[in-house]
């Protein structure tokens, strides 16, 4: 039944209601085979919801997905069949072993015990879970939980693996040898629909989309939504100041004219200012409050300045709506 | 394809490991969790014997016997003023009743205003009268009670003979145990989101739960054939009905106490939540089952209660078949009783559970 070109996503108008209150409203987005597919939004914002409605947990109220080519209304257990998903609590059995947490997600998917005696043996040589095999998961530091909580879901091979906030609380090494597996993974056509608060994460997948409010405000790859003309309005564009004490440079230069806005990275100010302002102007009113700009230089606009802006105008728009709706009955 | 019992196996294979592997955390944190009630003691009797069952109580570690008082009025006053939970008496004739071979009896008062203290003290309690009387008759090798531990609520005196206390108990034990260890099994994967990521697998729910309750049924078994034989064996209490029908007609009683232990769980949403609610179901087993206070004696309205309380029926069902002989005619209803009301709780239960626990 699954065609060979088929999408391993689809949502079409996605629409999911508690009471009054609209969770998801009108969320689109389409998850090629094979992508590392980022889902981004602040908390409280619908993610969690959207997973649980593509993997049929939750009825929709609108709209419509596949998933693997399935129908996720109409077939939701054969959804869950053929998915793979891990959540950012690991879900773990603490007081069982590797061993047996294994065997015991293997037998939740039917596996044969030949099958499961298999992908077991490849896991743990995957995840070079060897030498902690007959040890109690509550004894495995962070990243090892993580990396057992993968092989659980990918036990009984899934070609679309959801992870909700996979490296949250996990040290950075462990979150670079994670991503390392998952890039390794995608190779071998496996599909990853990875939620992450992490905007280095967002940097490295192969298609992002933010959800803000139950709704989808940028969808794209990197690069496509750092050229976004929202984000990057005609007659601007963005520099790195690089000062001593920045905090103090911070509140200095917010007062320049023609600096549109400005924001503390590390030890430098990202900043996106007017074609207008000149760069020596710039440096010299710094100067004049005693403040020696090490170096200025051009920028591109990162994913969270995407996200941001992006968030702003959403914002705006909508109290611009609001007013609109007032305005006759005033 | 679509069997509705999906993944029972494994979450039974999973359960089971789970029990193996935590058995003792897991019934002691249950029947022994609450520690060092502030206990008042009036010691009358003041004899080796008496000084012997203090001791006792205070090895339980239940009881923390927080003062001696010398009159009846500062026993009850020291309840009274919340200083103590609990008030134990030991009457003046205490060692002399033991010595001659007779029944002596020990006043213990509870403060119900703490029901999960009152129902652990209840417990308690018991357990230590009876492995007093225990070791006593096994001494004496006579067939009487020596010591009768007489729980009951404040200011109410009331007189039963010791063999109706133990098939009673066999109903509130079984309950207490069956319960909580459902409620917690999967309130436990609540809280440690492992129940979040069971339902995106093939896992169907009646395979989930059936794979849970199973293992306790089998607990719920094993824990009523060693009261049985605890009672039968070391008590001497006579069992003149049949046990097989006594264990066919324990079925139902145990359905409605893990379809209870389900239902819990849909609602709590922490362990020590779960703890709470299974206690209010287990005060009314304790109180209005007709297990220390004769039904007959209640006041309508609790009288009335008592119908819709589990206990009752299966209370009926072991004083019948163990004292009075009765068999299947006499106790069919009792049995369809509790099985509709488990019936009743199941539905309830699996709906809830899909409403507030899957789909929230």
């Amino acid at each position: 039944m699954t065609a060979p070109e088929i999408t391993a996503i689809t949502a079409q108008n996605l629409v999911r209601r508690f009471g009054n209150f609209t969770a998801v409203n009108d969320v689109s987005f389409t998850v090629q085979k094979g992508e590392i597919f980022g889902f981004l939004g602040p908390n409280g914002s619908g993610k969690t919801t959207v997973i649980k409605m593509l993997t049929g947990l939750l009825p929709l109220s609108g709209g419509h997905a596949t998933v693997q080519g399935i129908d996720v209304h109409q077939d939701p257990e054969t959804v869950r069949e053929n998915i793979g998903y891990m959540s950012q609590n690991f879900s773990l059995y603490s007081d069982l072993t590797v061993e047996e947490n294994l065997t015991f997600y293997g037998r939740i998917y039917g596996l044969t015990p030949e099958r499961l005696r298999r992908r077991i043996d490849e896991i743990v040589q995957l995840n070079g879970l060897g030498p902690y095999y007959k040890r109690l998961a509550a004894q495995l530091s962070g990243g090892w939980k993580q990396r057992l909580a993968l092989g659980c879901a990918m036990l009984h091979e899934p070609k679309l693996i959801f992870l909700d906030e996979p490296t949250a609380g996990i040290d950075p090494v462990a979150r670079r040898q994670l991503w390392d597996l998952l890039f390794d993974l995608s190779a071998h056509g496996i599909t990853f629909f990875v939620t992450t608060h992490y905007m280095d994460e967002a940097e490295r997948c192969s298609h992002v989309a933010y959800i803000y409010f139950g709704k989808v405000i940028a969808d794209g790859t990197p690069d496509d939504l750092r050229e976004l003309p929202e984000v990057n309005p005609p007659g601007t564009y963005r520099v790195e100041i690089s000062a001593p004490h920045v905090t103090w440079a911070l509140r200095i230069a917010r007062t320049i004219p023609g600096l549109r806005s400005a924001t503390i990275f590390g030890q430098s100010i990202h900043a996106l200012i007017d074609d207008r302002l000149d760069l020596d102007h710039l440096r010299q009113q710094l100067l004049d409050h005693g403040i020696v700009v090490a170096e200025i230089r051009p920028l591109a606009p990162s994913l969270e300045d995407v996200f941001v802006e992006l968030t702003y105008r959403h914002q705006a728009k909508q109290a611009q709506q609001a007013a609109e709706l007032e305005a006759p009955s005033a | 394809m679509l069997n509705p019992f999906r993944g029972f196996r494994a979450v039974f294979y999973k359960e089971t490991l789970h029990v193996r592997r935590d058995f003792a955390t897991l019934f002691f944190s249950l029947i022994i969790h609450i520690r060092q009630i502030n206990t008042v003691v009036y010691n009358a009797d003041g004899r080796r014997e008496s000084r012997e069952l203090l001791d006792r109580l205070k090895n339980s570690d239940t009881f923390h016997i927080y003062r001696y008082v010398n009159n009846d009025h500062d026993l009850n006053d020291a309840i009274i003023a919340g200083k103590c939970r609990v008030g134990v008496k030991i009457p003046v004739d205490y060692s002399d009743k033991l010595l001659h071979g007779m029944s002596a009896q020990v006043l213990v008062l509870i403060d119900g205003s703490d029901s999960s203290v009152a129902g652990q003290a209840i417990n308690v309690t018991t357990a230590i009268g009876l492995d007093e009387s225990l070791r006593r008759v096994l001494a004496s090798s006579g067939v009487n009670f020596a010591v009768e531990m007489r729980p009951k609520i404040l200011f109410n005196p009331d007189s039963r003979s010791p063999n109706f206390f133990l098939p009673g108990l066999t109903a509130v034990l079984l309950l207490n145990v069956t319960t909580f260890l459902t409620a917690f099994s999967i309130v436990r994967e609540k809280e440690r989101g492992t129940l979040e990521q069971l339902f995106v697998t093939p896992v169907r729910p009646m395979g989930l739960l059936l794979g849970k309750l199973l293992p306790y049924l089998g607990i719920g078994f094993f824990e009523l054939s060693m009261i049985l034989c605890a009672m039968r064996f070391l008590f001497r209490v006579p069992i003149h009905g049949s046990v097989l029908l006594l264990a066919f007609l324990s079925l139902p009683y145990l359905f409605v106490s893990l379809s209870l232990g389900i239902l819990i769980s849909s609602k709590a949403v922490s362990q020590a939540h779960a703890m709470q609610l299974a206690f209010l179901t287990i005060l009314p087993s304790i109180f209005f089952s007709g297990y220390i206070f004769p039904r007959e004696t209640m006041p309508k309205f609790f009288y009335v209660i008592s119908y819709f309380v589990p206990a009752t029926y299966f209370i009926n069902i072991t004083r019948g078949i163990i004292l009075r002989g009765a068999g299947w005619v006499h106790l069919w209803s009792d049995a369809l009783a509790l099985f509709l009301m488990g019936s009743f709780l199941l539905v309830i239960a699996a709906r809830r559970f899909h409403d507030k626990v899957i789909t929230a």
